[in-house]
């Protein structure tokens, strides 16, 4: 037996057991690098959140908590639906075209940013650095933003605005309008917040 | 090898003794080449060491220690267990390994003392690592005895009343002291707190450096072998090295991963098929969350601690003007001290069991099987029969320390041999 | 002549050779139908009878609803049949009624049921094997506030809730005295009342009953065992070639 075949054996031995001994490194890994991502308890706090908007009046507001976050459910009176296109030369993003994936799925991507014209269903977190901005309906003087408002929301951390549509006025510091979570209407009163019909 | 590896290994080894240690305590660490069986438990326990630790801290990311009740009316620190159990990604799986491996360690830390006893590894000039060890035993028992309060079931908590009441045995100062050990009139949030923070974080910090100083003494003077021989005697004049010892690796680190691979295996077998392990490794009560109010009808410690426990519990006599409850304290504490002086016990000439006479033989099967008798008897309720079998446990168990002197010294040895036996 | 099931020998003693681990009497309990543990239909159907008379009193709060997954139901199946004390199928089992109100009714607040299978082990048996026994050994007894004892759980503060299906059961006292001579109580139960089921029909369903509390009580059970092969399988393959390796470098040493 030559000095040659002897570590040519040993070589191989050698690669195959550490091959194996990797695999079984890799595998212990695994549940010790997954019992870090979102838990069964977080997951059904992620679930999705129904809602009943039957009782919700014209110009009323309702706030579901969905993973953690505020989703605003908004009935627009016809003034306020009228509102959307006279501000739409001062929005940064009118027409929803940035990131759309992110900030707007594609059936809530027209004029009104909504399923149903009157409903609107955003997240209330401010895209600047995640304050949830106040609501500032009225419009005029009497919402201490000036004559010019048309009603819409304020975010009180850094003076964003946002339109009654959640688009983002230009100059602020916040970069987009505020995100539409997937939502679905499961009746006519009925409304699903967190899931799409994409995913069902 | 490449010449850009050379260079980053020689800049290292210019500022820091990469090269030096890895020659020192692995490729030209000399260790006796006739290791048996017994010699496996040392690298196992380090093995489950460092598995206890990894699943420790991913348990800690779950885990709340705290005892308020939950809006379901259980103690949040027994549901957030559950949690784990449950819901968080094989959860289980950590919490078991972790349980198991607790066991584990005591399986495997006994039987790497028991070959200390075998083959006289306490001998000079290995005194020092035999102290080392044992205060790695001693942390060992304060860990899992912390460890075990924190999921807060009801062997959890009576046991912990039990143990931290030993200390009002103490005269004078003992009430107090126990009040303070648990920070409240009875075990509670407060103790719960402490005892989460001395197990994640006190006693292991005690514990890796008690190790890191077991391997270093070990490493200056050489390890033993079944033989007793002290390889560095016979060396090669020409190179130096031990004519009967092997560079540990890659031989014993290959060795060793067998050890440890089928050691798993047996592991796995249990966390996998029955981590109760028959209620002694999990504890059927300890699936109902602390009542303080609510004792329950038998509460043993986990079969570890039962040994001590016995002989806690078989001292039934007051005298010397000191009461029963307290003499058992004290034989208890000194069953472990007792291990301290082993070195200086042991008077026999030689030191391996293979040519030792027959009396430290029989005294060592004595001795053995009275620590199993006691770890048994701890774990049943006491009757007036066991209690004076604990009793004779007991006496024969500190006999074979406190007469070591004697009987080591009257023992007719065999002549060891000036180099190790080794059947390839 | 329709005899019950169950007796069981409470021994009346100080010591007794060789008793168990507990300090407690020594306890005979049947053995649960362990062929239903991994029956999908036993344990849904053990699901529905434990929403339906547990979980009124009884929490089994470290458990969702929509983990019943696990035994083959979907989330419109249990949101329909077995969603009463939730609004959502991922929510956790909690039951509606205040822990002070059930302490002043019932003498102590009814325990959360998610691990009594498992607590519930002993020497004796299985905590299965108790849960078995002791849902089938309630029996008459108008010394207690309920009316209701139980031959497992002496002064039980819970009533016969499965009544209606099992009858009324009466206790039949025989004194003798065991090999030692000490004393012993041999109890048997006797239908005096027949319920809707008749007898294998209420085992069947307490053993449905008790399936579906011990796979509560441990959920992953089954995935731990079948993962637990194909581990101990992989560290076989993994013990050779580590042995295989080691031998090839012990070689050298002789």
């Amino acid at each position: 037996m030559s000095e040659q075949q002897v570590d040519r054996g040993r070589r191989n031995i050698l690669v195959w057991t550490s091959a194996v001994g990797a695999v079984g490194g890799v595998a212990t890994l695994v549940p010790f690098v997954a019992s870090m991502s979102p838990s069964e308890r977080a997951k059904a706090a992620g679930a999705p959140v129904e809602v009943d908007i039957s009782k919700l009046e014209p110009g009323g507001r309702v706030i579901v908590e969905w993973r953690g976050k505020p989703v605003w459910v908004i009935r627009r009176t016809p003034e306020m639906l009228a509102s959307l296109a006279s501000v739409e030369a001062e929005l940064a993003d009118p027409k929803s075209e940035r990131k759309p994936d992110e900030f707007t799925p594609a059936y809530a991507r027209n004029q009104y940013r909504s399923i149903k014209p009157e409903v609107l269903v955003v997240v209330g977190i401010c895209t600047h650095l995640g304050c949830s901005p106040t609501e500032k309906f009225r419009s005029g003087g009497e919402s201490g933003l000036g004559d010019a408002w048309r009603g819409g929301f304020l975010c009180p951390c850094h003076g964003s605005t946002f339109d009654l549509a959640g688009r983002v006025f230009k100059n602020k510091p916040a970069p987009d309008n505020l995100p539409v979570p997937p939502h679905m209407y499961l009746s006519d009163t009925r409304l699903l917040i967190g899931e799409d019909k994409k995913g069902a | 090898m490449t010449t850009q590896n050379q260079g980053l290994l020689a800049w290292i080894d210019a500022r820091f003794p990469l090269t030096a240690t890895i020659r020192a305590h692995l490729t030209e660490y000399y260790a006796p080449k006739n290791f048996n069986f017994w010699y496996f438990f040392g690298s196992l326990a380090l093995m489950v060491l460092v598995l206890q630790i990894v699943t420790g801290i991913f348990l800690v990311m779950h885990y709340k220690p705290d005892a308020s009740l939950n809006a379901s009316g259980v103690p949040v620190a027994f549901a957030s267990v559950e949690y784990i159990m449950r819901e968080v990604n094989w959860g289980w799986l950590i919490r078991y390994l972790h349980s198991t491996g607790a066991s584990a360690f005591f399986i495997v830390v006994y039987l790497h003392m028991l070959r200390g006893f075998l083959y006289g590894s306490y001998h000079k000039p290995r005194e020092l690592v035999w102290i080392f060890g044992v205060l790695i035993f001693l942390c060992l028992m304060a860990e899992a005895f912390f460890g075990y309060l924190l999921p807060w079931g009801q062997m959890s908590y009576w046991g912990a009343q039990v143990i931290v009441n030993l200390f009002s045995a103490i005269p004078w100062v003992g009430e107090p002291l126990s009040i303070w050990i648990r920070g409240d009139y009875v075990i509670g949030d407060a103790t719960l707190n402490r005892f989460f923070s001395f197990h994640v974080i006190a006693i292991p910090l005690v514990l890796i450096g008690l190790v890191a100083a077991h391997l270093v003494a070990l490493h200056e003077v050489g390890s033993n072998n079944p033989d007793g021989v002290e390889i560095k005697k016979k060396v090669d004049p020409k190179t130096g090295k031990p004519l009967d010892g092997i560079p540990f690796h890659p031989y014993y680190t290959v060795k060793d991963i067998f050890g440890v691979v089928v050691f798993l295996m047996f592991f796995c077998a249990v966390v996998f098929f029955g981590p109760e392990f028959g209620g002694y490794f999990l504890e059927y009560n300890n699936f109902i969350p602390a009542d303080p109010l609510k004792t329950p009808p038998h509460i043993a410690p986990v079969w570890y601690f039962t040994p001590f426990y016995s002989i806690l519990r078989a001292n039934t006599v007051n005298f010397f003007y000191v009461d029963a409850k307290l003499w058992g304290v004290i034989f208890m504490g000194l069953a472990v001290v007792v291990f301290f002086f082993l070195p200086w016990l042991d008077k026999s000439p030689v030191k391996s069991i293979r040519y030792r006479g027959p009396i430290y033989k029989t005294a060592l099967v004595i001795f053995v099987i009275c620590f199993a008798v006691l770890g048994y008897l701890g774990i049943l309720p006491p009757t007036p029969e066991r209690t004076l079998t604990a009793q004779i446990c007991t006496i024969l168990y500190f006999a074979f320390f406190l007469l070591m002197p004697i009987y080591t010294r009257l023992d007719r040895c065999k002549t060891p041999p000036e180099r190790v036996t080794f059947d390839h | 002549m329709k005899k019950l099931i169950v007796s069981s020998l409470l021994v009346v003693g100080m010591w007794l050779p060789g008793a168990g681990l507990t300090s407690g009497p020594e306890l005979k309990l049947d053995r649960a139908p362990t062929e239903k543990f991994s029956d999908v239909l036993s344990l849904q159907r053990g699901a529905k009878i434990f929403v339906n008379y547990c979980l009124n009193c009884h929490s089994a709060s470290y458990y969702r609803y929509n983990r019943l997954r696990d035994i083959g139901l979907s989330d419109e199946q249990i949101k329909d049949n077995l969603l009463f004390t939730a609004d959502k199928v991922g929510d956790l089992m909690r039951v509606a009624m205040a822990r002070q109100d059930a302490a002043a009714w019932f003498g102590a607040a009814p325990p959360d049921l998610g691990l009594i299978a498992r607590s519930r082990s002993s020497e004796f048996g299985s905590g299965a094997d108790w849960l078995y026994t002791y849902l089938r050994t309630f029996y008459r007894d108008p010394s207690r506030p309920t009316g209701w004892n139980n031959l497992v759980f002496e002064n039980v503060g819970m009533p016969h809730v499965l009544w209606e299906l099992q009858g009324d059961l009466a206790l039949h006292l025989d004194k003798s005295k065991d090999a030692y001579g000490n004393p012993v109580d041999h109890k048997t139960l006797q239908l005096a009342k027949p319920g809707k089921l008749n007898q294998s029909e209420y085992d069947s369903l307490v053993g449905d009953l008790v399936a579906f509390l011990v796979y509560m009580g441990e959920p992953v059970a089954v995935s731990r065992k079948s993962i637990g092969i194909g581990v101990i399988l992989f560290l076989s393959v993994l013990a050779v070639f580590t042995y295989l390796l080691k031998r090839e470098y012990w070689k050298d040493i002789h």
